[in-house]
């Protein structure tokens, strides 16, 4: 069947093939990103506009001083995120990141749970002096003030 | 003194690669003349040059010479001796300074042996690479000096972060870079074919080898980097999606795609346009990784150096570059003539699809990554993962494996399904079966039910083009192409085995006290303080045993480094054929109690057992190739000698 094509014709096919593959990969990619994509919410905005429940989503803010807390298991921590304006509490099970400490910034992933309290699948604390979560660097400046406060 | 050579060297070599590109545009213009001449020992020359600045720069680290910027920030003289040359390229400056090495290497190694393309066309393509050369060293030269005298120099230096203080890691930058460089050489050839709109077969292989060697580079960079991650990160995982990890992975789906359609360019003369853009492609993708990982800008675990004056240049570069080349692309591509005919069942066929499936996974894992930065131009931040990578890929990935099942059994130019009927239906019965069988012992997930079905089809398909054949007399290739695909079927198996059949246990447990995971059972021996070189650690003593067997002792540790400070958590794991046990030691809970994280892996050993087939496959294919071609030359050479002996 493809014997009888000329060859300028054969071109066009594979480019035209080539094309619509890629175009249904971008828009596939696109459209799956806007629902896959995990957004990263501030206490502030995640009492103001919750998430729905068990949609994956990045929390970030400071631990409040006080706040943690470990149950009888060993493993597993209840703590509060708050970024001065509103406060959410967190449940993580494992190993917290060695820079993980009351009054430092923290990044959750994880999921709301119907209850209100924030499921944290994994922690991303600052790692060392060169490396933070990049949403630790860009808060806003009132935010940076006061965790420069907590922290000094 | 050291340092300044290296600096001189470096100016010098860049003061080559201008005169290279000159008279390469002069040679290329006349079609000869004296400037031509140059062409091939400037790159040559460059290359020593180049050669000796990276020595000079090895040097000044071996000795701590910390009167330079780069080594009073990078390294310290406590450090082990093999981590103090490690951290040479473990830098910005330093890995930028060995990029142009190799690039200049590879430059003048091309212009050294390559003599099977028209002159002109080599003149371009040197051309062409001391282009992209001018742009690194300008990069190294005005922005990123390795050789920066300090005054005065410091009595210690800061260290190299203790993350990268690891054997594994200290050659696995080296390895992508040699594989981002191979791809920089095929973009040449690309760009000197274009020029001179000579897209031959012969191009195509002179080009295969370069795209098999930076192809064999990134297949281990990627699944050392893998391993790496998944043993040092203390996580558990082997692939996080991190934009670092896709910017090792899109050159590689390019480099890839690029391989096979060379192939098809070489042995029959069809996709002469589109192999030309797959080389702009696979080294544009090497940019944009170097471009992520250098500039810092997105959220990353690697991403350790912030700098957007440096993402601003690499930025320009890329624009630069692959601008430059798509646009000449534009210009020539209606002129290249149309290769040869082939039909949709054929080998050609198979492979168009598999580039075609592999642009587009090329092009989701690109749009997945530059995603969060697009949004961030709007104020909203986002993460993609893998709910968004690994189903959307799985779209195209899937047919791509079947066609790569089928494909290797069908003949070039035409076929009928009939002729590779029993192969095809054996392989799709293996994957049916294994399908079921998995499916009614274990409820797993989608998609590593079908990773597993799937694994198992292609293991058997991909020995298929072995039938009938005469094992001895097979060409290397041909084995490459098997060891490759096999590899893949064995990574598969690894990678879904390892997401459906995990089972992990967090507990916090007293000294001498014991969990269950999985088919172990760990007892908590002891907790010791110990010391290294320049870290103190707690190092826990786990006694394993499988199935109430004999046990085995594994010791994770909890690092302190002093330079500079920081805390790592070693895991400690142990092999079996079926799997690893992977612990972790976390911190102290209370009341004496220890953190302790398991885990149990069923065969994810297979997945690194899989890249390393593939990269061990494109050596075959490698080692095949280049011993036909010199074979060919030496006979050819013996005829011109026969015909120079009956003419006298």
């Amino acid at each position: 069947m493809t014997a009888a094509l000329k060859p300028k014709h054969q071109r066009l096919v594979l480019v035209v093939l080539a094309l619509v593959a890629l175009l249904g990969a971008a828009l596939l990619a696109m459209w799956a990103l806007r629902n896959q994509a995990s957004y990263f919410y501030v206490p502030s905005d995640l009492a103001a506009s919750p998430p729905e429940p068990g949609q994956a989503v990045r929390l970030g803010g400071m631990v409040e001083k006080g706040s943690l807390r470990i149950r009888p298991d060993g493993v597993t921590i209840d703590f509060v995120v708050e970024d001065g304006e509103a406060r959410v509490p967190v449940t993580f099970s494992g190993i917290v990141p060695d820079l993980f400490v009351e009054g430092s910034g923290v990044v959750a992933e994880g999921a709301l749970r119907p209850d209100g309290t924030f499921a944290a699948s994994n922690l991303l604390a600052k790692h060392d002096e060169n490396y933070m979560p990049r949403e630790l660097e860009d808060m806003t400046e009132a935010q940076k003030r006061q965790a420069v406060a907590e922290t000094e | 003194m050291i340092a300044e050579i290296g600096l001189a060297a470096l100016w010098l070599a860049a003061a080559l690669a201008g005169l290279q590109l000159l008279a390469g545009i002069l040679g290329m213009r006349q079609g000869g003349g004296e400037m031509a001449a140059l062409v091939r020992p400037a790159a040559a020359v460059q290359a020593l040059l180049c050669a000796l600045a990276f020595g000079a720069l090895l040097l000044v680290f071996a000795r701590t010479d910390l009167s330079v910027a780069l080594v009073a920030q990078n390294s310290h003289s406590a450090k082990p001796f093999v981590f103090k040359l490690a951290g040479a390229w473990g830098n910005h400056e330093g890995s930028m300074l060995l990029w142009v090495t190799v690039m200049s290497l590879a430059g003048g190694l091309i212009a050294a042996v390559e003599r099977r393309l028209p002159e002109r066309t080599m003149r371009a393509t040197l051309a062409a690479q001391a282009f992209v050369g001018l742009g690194f060293y300008a990069f190294l030269l005005f922005s990123s000096n390795p050789f920066e005298r300090l005054d005065p120099a410091p009595v210690e230096g800061l260290g190299l972060n203790p993350l990268l203080q690891d054997l594994g890691l200290a050659f696995h930058p080296p390895t992508l870079y040699f594989g981002y460089v191979g791809l920089s050489v095929a973009f040449s050839f690309a760009v000197g074919a274009l020029l001179t709109r000579q897209v031959t077969p012969e191009f195509a292989r002179v080009m295969r080898p370069w795209v098999l060697g930076a192809w064999i580079f990134l297949t281990l960079g990627i699944t050392a980097g893998s391993y790496w991650a998944y043993y040092e990160l203390g996580w558990g995982g082997w692939w996080f999606w991190d934009p670092v990890e896709n910017a090792s992975l899109m050159p590689w789906l390019a480099a890839t795609a690029l391989l096979h359609s060379a192939s098809v360019l070489a042995a029959r003369d069809a996709l002469r346009a589109w192999t030309i853009l797959l080389g702009v492609v696979a080294f544009s993708m090497s940019m944009v990784g170097t471009f992520l990982v250098r500039s810092g800008i997105l959220t990353s675990v690697h991403a350790f150096a912030v700098d957007p004056e440096r993402g601003a240049f690499i930025l320009a570069l890329l624009a630069l570059y692959v601008g430059g080349a798509l646009v000449l692309f534009a210009t020539r591509a209606g002129s290249i003539a149309e290769g040869e005919r082939f039909s949709v069942l054929s080998r050609e066929g198979a492979l168009v699809v598999n580039n075609v499936a592999l642009s587009a996974i090329l092009a989701i894992v690109l749009l997945g990554t530059l995603y969060p930065l697009l949004t961030e131009a709007f104020d909203v931040r986002v993460s993609v993962g893998p709910p968004y990578f690994n189903p959307v890929g799985a779209i195209f990935f899937v047919p791509m494996l079947l066609v790569l099942a089928v494909g290797p059994l069908l003949r070039w130019r035409r076929d009928r399904f009939a002729r590779v009927q029993r192969p095809v239906i054996a392989a799709a019965v293996v994957a049916l079966a294994a399908l079921a069988g998995v499916w009614l012992v274990a409820g797993i997930g989608l998609l590593p039910l079908l990773g597993m079905g799937l694994a198992a089809g292609l293991a058997v398909a991909s020995v298929m083009p072995l039938r009938g054949r005469s094992l001895r007399r097979l060409p290397l290739a041909a084995w490459g192409m098997v060891v490759a695909h096999f590899g893949v079927a064995v990574a598969l198996f690894g990678m879904a085995a390892d997401s459906a059949f995990t089972t992990e246990r967090l507990v916090a447990a007293r000294v001498g006290e014991s969990a269950e995971v999985g088919p172990w059972r760990v007892t908590l021996a002891a907790v010791d303080p110990v010391a290294g070189p320049n870290w103190t650690a707690l190092e826990g003593r786990l006694l394993a045993s499988y199935r109430g067997g004999a046990a085995s002792e594994l010791d994770p540790q909890a690092r302190s480094f002093w330079t500079p400070p920081q805390q790592t958590s070693e895991s400690a794991l142990l092999t079996r054929w079926n799997g690893q046990l992977y612990t972790v030691l976390g911190g102290e809970a209370d009341g004496g109690r220890w953190q302790l994280r398991l885990w149990w892996k069923p065969f994810v050993t297979w997945i690194w057992y899989g890249g390393m087939l593939i990269a061990l496959g494109g050596l075959l294919a490698l080692v095949g190739r280049v011993a036909a071609d010199l074979k060919r030359r030496t006979a050819r050479a013996r005829g011109a000698e026969r015909r120079a002996e009956a003419a006298a």
